[in-house]
C-alpha cells in the first residue's frame, strides 16, 4: 500500500458497466513528509474518501477486492483514510 | 488507473485469437492537466473509444476484468471515457 492525498475526481459517463456506482479520486502519492512521490493516478474509492485527505491506497487486481462479488476492471482503489501517521526520528 | 489520451491506431493481422475483433488503440498517458508525459502504449478498447478522446487506462492483471476481457491476453484496457478532471488547488 502507498500513501496518497486526494487531489481531485474524475467524472466518466461511458464506462466498463461494473465500474457503475465507484467513485474515482485522483491521488497524488506522497512520501512520509507528504511531498508528491511521482505522478498522480486514478484511483477507486472505497473508503468514503474526500478530496484533500489523506489516505492509503492498494495497486494491483487487489484493488477490486473490496467490491466483491463484482469484479470491476481497476488497478488502484483507496482502502483506508489515514488519521496520521508517525515516523522514527532516525527514519526520517 | 492512468488518465491518457487516445492517439492512434494499431492494425494487427496476425495475432493470438483471443484478441480477435477486440480494437487496439495507441494511448499516451496525460497528467491531470491534459499535458502528456511518458511514453506510449498499446490498450485494448472496450468502451468504443476514438482518436483525441481522453480515457481510462486499467493496467496489469485487472485489465482481464473488464468486460469480455476474460482470459484474453491483455496489460493494458481501455474502460472508460473521461467528461470531465477536477482538480483542487
Amino acid at each position: 500500500m502507498q500513501l496518497a492525498r486526494v487531489i481531485g475526481d474524475v467524472v466518466v459517463t461511458r464506462k466498463d458497466e461494473s465500474l457503475t456506482g465507484i467513485t474515482l479520486l485522483l491521488v497524488q502519492p506522497l512520501t512520509p513528509d507528504r511531498q508528491p512521490a511521482g505522478r498522480p493516478l486514478v484511483a477507486a474509492d472505497a473508503a468514503g474518501a474526500g478530496i484533500g485527505e489523506e489516505v492509503f491506497f492498494v495497486r494491483g487486481k487487489e484493488a477490486s477486492f473490496p467490491f466483491y462479488p463484482v469484479e470491476p476492471p481497476i488497478d488502484a482503489g483507496i482502502v483506508g483514510i489515514v488519521d496520521r501517521w508517525d515516523l522514527s526520528d532516525a527514519d526520517r | 488507473m492512468l488518465l491518457a489520451k487516445i492517439v492512434g491506431t494499431v492494425v494487427a493481422t496476425r495475432k493470438d485469437p483471443r484478441l480477435v475483433s477486440n480494437k487496439l488503440l495507441v494511448v499516451r498517458p496525460i497528467d491531470p492537466r491534459g499535458k502528456a508525459e511518458g511514453g506510449y502504449l498499446v490498450a485494448l478498447d472496450t468502451v468504443d473509444a476514438g482518436v483525441g478522446e481522453t480515457v481510462l487506462v486499467v493496467s496489469g492483471s485487472s485489465a482481464r476484468m473488464a468486460s469480455g476481457m476474460k482470459d484474453v491476453p491483455v496489460d493494458a484496457a481501455i474502460v472508460g471515457i473521461v467528461d470531465t478532471i477536477e482538480v483542487a488547488d
